[in-house]
């Protein structure tokens, strides 16, 4: 076990890099600089002078270097768009935001997919199962901005029950919030429902029945158990992909969270502000996997992880 | 006791009066989806708007014909109003479904001929080989896709090929996954160890054995790569970086109407009911599909 979490560890480390290179070069080869914008036109020496004190002059692969020794000390440099602070000062204010609504939309979205594929399956084929799977069919499949619109138009605009959009008082949580929560909520239904029939039809199940168990301690001790599996392993991943942010609801409920820092630092260039959201969030995502495969062989002794199939 | 059973439902269900193929069985199994059929029916209406989309409406989906009408509300003579820019938006809807579906479209065929290879490839040989394509697949499963393509769309400047090849960037793991399995399941039987025998060549056996025997994954692939082809499409117009402007696209036109919806609803609904109804209907479709093809897979 040990070993293969040693080893999980090198391959992260060799993913980091190679996404640290794809990025860095695919960010320097997009077109224009950081002081091209028109906005804010500097003249040709200013902006010499800025570039060469911002080491842009020189060339690429030093960059580089430079950078990810930085990284390494987590120095993730200053961004360009407010070079009064440093990238991890501002993604220490930009991700509260973020975390509060993608966080509460994940805590409130799972329990209730959870709830709502566990009806599915034990009332399969009758209206509630059609319900259920409707819905997660809905909340898969349409884009979360549109959603996002759906609720604006529906709640703000036409009932008037909730301000559009904001950040702060917590009403003006609310939609956001049910817009984070559609994907947990679609994705656990669906999972849900999935591994409880799976289960259900197993002989240990029909065993069960025959020993006189009631059909509650059936389903909570036994049958929910077993289904437990696939859902604690995609726990995490989702939460980091809810949880730093959706440059779609945010931008739709205009909140001020990580999520249109992703478009900025693209748009202005803002090389290091970039770097650092990429890297931040791959890293992020390789740790979940690590941890719910971890998590998986944990709960499920019969996979043994070393042979890794 | 098992026994019993058998011949109890062999006699309950009329003698066959020749063999039924396997792919009747699928038909059959689709048939009773109901909401796999509704969805193909959905589907199979907008592909017909989209190719005759010149004969439903006739004015064109760029011309600013009613300047003077311009944000005019849904009428008998508008079905969906007019946009902001004096262009009929019933026109722009439907001219808005070629632009969606052909980028569905194309971007799962380039899909599944990345996916099928690769996944072949890994499938087939294992070792090494599966190591590395399982890498790359690791690589696209850590960095967030829309990031990605966003920095492809700033790179490339959007545009209608830059967007289909976006999304088959993100669309060919799948593909190559559900490939990759069937071939790994396949690669011990019987058949494949007799073409083996006689001195078939990988790629010979790959070809005329494998790939043939894997179509199934193949076409749940190609259709569930549609509707997020579509979805990477309004995602990436909604934030301006997809297909530029004149062409009608529905992120783009969600994106103006987003600007306009507390004044002038039409704008904002229209479009977002248009991108939903045809995601959903190719979603349903897909799984459908998927759940008559390979009935193991259900609900996965």
């Amino acid at each position: 076990m040990i070993l293969y979490i040693l080893r999980r560890l090198v391959s992260i480390a060799v993913t980091f890099f190679v996404v640290s290179v794809i990025i860095f070069l695919m960010m320097h080869a997009v077109p224009g600089g950081p002081f091209d914008g028109n906005d804010m036109p500097v003249s040709e020496a200013v902006r010499a002078k800025l570039m060469a004190k911002l080491g842009l002059d020189q060339p690429l692969y030093v960059q580089y270097l430079n950078y990810m020794a930085g990284v390494l000390q987590f120095d993730f440099g200053v961004p360009y768009q407010s070079p009064g602070e440093t990238v991890v000062s501002l993604l220490a204010k930009a991700w509260p935001p973020s975390l509060v609504l993608g966080g509460l939309g994940v805590l409130i979205g799972t329990p209730l997919g959870i709830l709502l594929g566990m009806a599915a399956a034990l009332k399969r084929n009758t209206w509630i199962d059609y319900l259920a799977s409707g819905l997660a069919t809905l909340g898969l499949t349409v884009p979360v901005f549109v959603i996002s619109m759906l609720l604006i138009l529906v709640f703000a605009v036409w009932l008037n029950w909730l301000p559009a959009s904001g950040w702060g008082k917590p009403e003006r949580w609310i939609l956001p919030v049910i817009a984070f929560a559609a994907i947990p909520l679609a994705t656990y239904a669906r999972y849900t429902r999935a591994a409880m029939l799976d289960t259900l039809n197993r002989p240990f199940v029909t065993a069960l029945r025959a020993k006189g168990l009631s059909e509650r301690r059936i389903i909570f001790q036994h049958v929910l158990r077993n289904s437990a599996i696939p859902m604690v392993t995609v726990f995490l991943p989702m939460f980091i992909g809810t949880a730093t942010g959706s440059i779609f609801v945010e931008a739709m409920f205009r909140v001020p969270g990580l999520g249109s820092y992703f478009v900025s630092s693209i748009e202005n260039r803002d090389y290091p502000l970039e770097m650092a959201l990429v890297l931040m969030v791959t890293l992020m995502f390789c740790f979940a996997y690590l941890i719910s495969d971890i998590a998986y062989a944990w709960l499920n002794p019969r996979i043994r992880v070393g042979g890794r199939e | 006791m098992s026994t019993e059973v058998n011949a109890e439902t062999e006699l309950a269900t009329p003698p066959a009066w020749r063999q039924r193929s396997p792919l009747w069985f699928a038909w059959r199994r689709f048939l009773a989806n109901k909401a796999a059929v509704a969805g193909g029916i959905v589907l199979v209406v907008l592909m017909l708007a989209a190719i005759f989309a010149p004969l439903i409406t006739k004015t064109d989906p760029t011309a600013q014909d009613f300047l003077t009408q311009s944000l005019a509300f849904p009428s008998w003579e508008f079905w969906f109003g007019i946009d902001d820019l004096g262009r009929d938006f019933f026109t722009r809807i439907v001219f808005g479904a070629r632009v969606s579906l052909t980028i569905g479209f194309a971007a799962a065929a380039f899909s599944v001929l990345i996916g099928i290879p690769l996944g072949a490839l890994a499938g087939y040989f294992g070792g090494r080989t599966d190591w590395i394509i399982m890498r790359i697949i690791e690589l696209f499963s850590v960095v967030p896709p829309l990031l990605a393509a966003m920095l492809l769309g700033a790179l490339t400047r959007g545009g209608f090929f830059t967007i289909v090849f976006i999304a088959a960037l993100f669309g060919w793991v799948q593909v190559c996954l559900l490939v990759r399995a069937q071939v790994k399941a396949f690669r011990e039987k019987e058949f494949v160890r007799a073409a083996q025998a006689l001195g078939a060549s990988p790629w010979y056996i790959i070809r005329r054995h494998l790939v043939p025997n894997s179509i199934s994954p193949i076409i749940i692939g190609f259709v569930l790569a549609i509707p997020l082809a579509m979805m990477l499409e309004a995602s990436l117009s909604f934030l301006g970086i997809g297909v530029p402007p004149p062409t009608p696209s529905w992120g783009q036109m969600i994106n103006t109407g987003m600007n306009f919806m507390f004044f002038y609803w039409h704008l904002a609904v229209f479009p977002t009911a248009a991108l939903a109804i045809t995601v959903l209907a190719t979603t349903l479709f897909g799984d459908g599909l998927r759940d008559a093809l390979d009935p193991t897979l259900k609900g996965r």
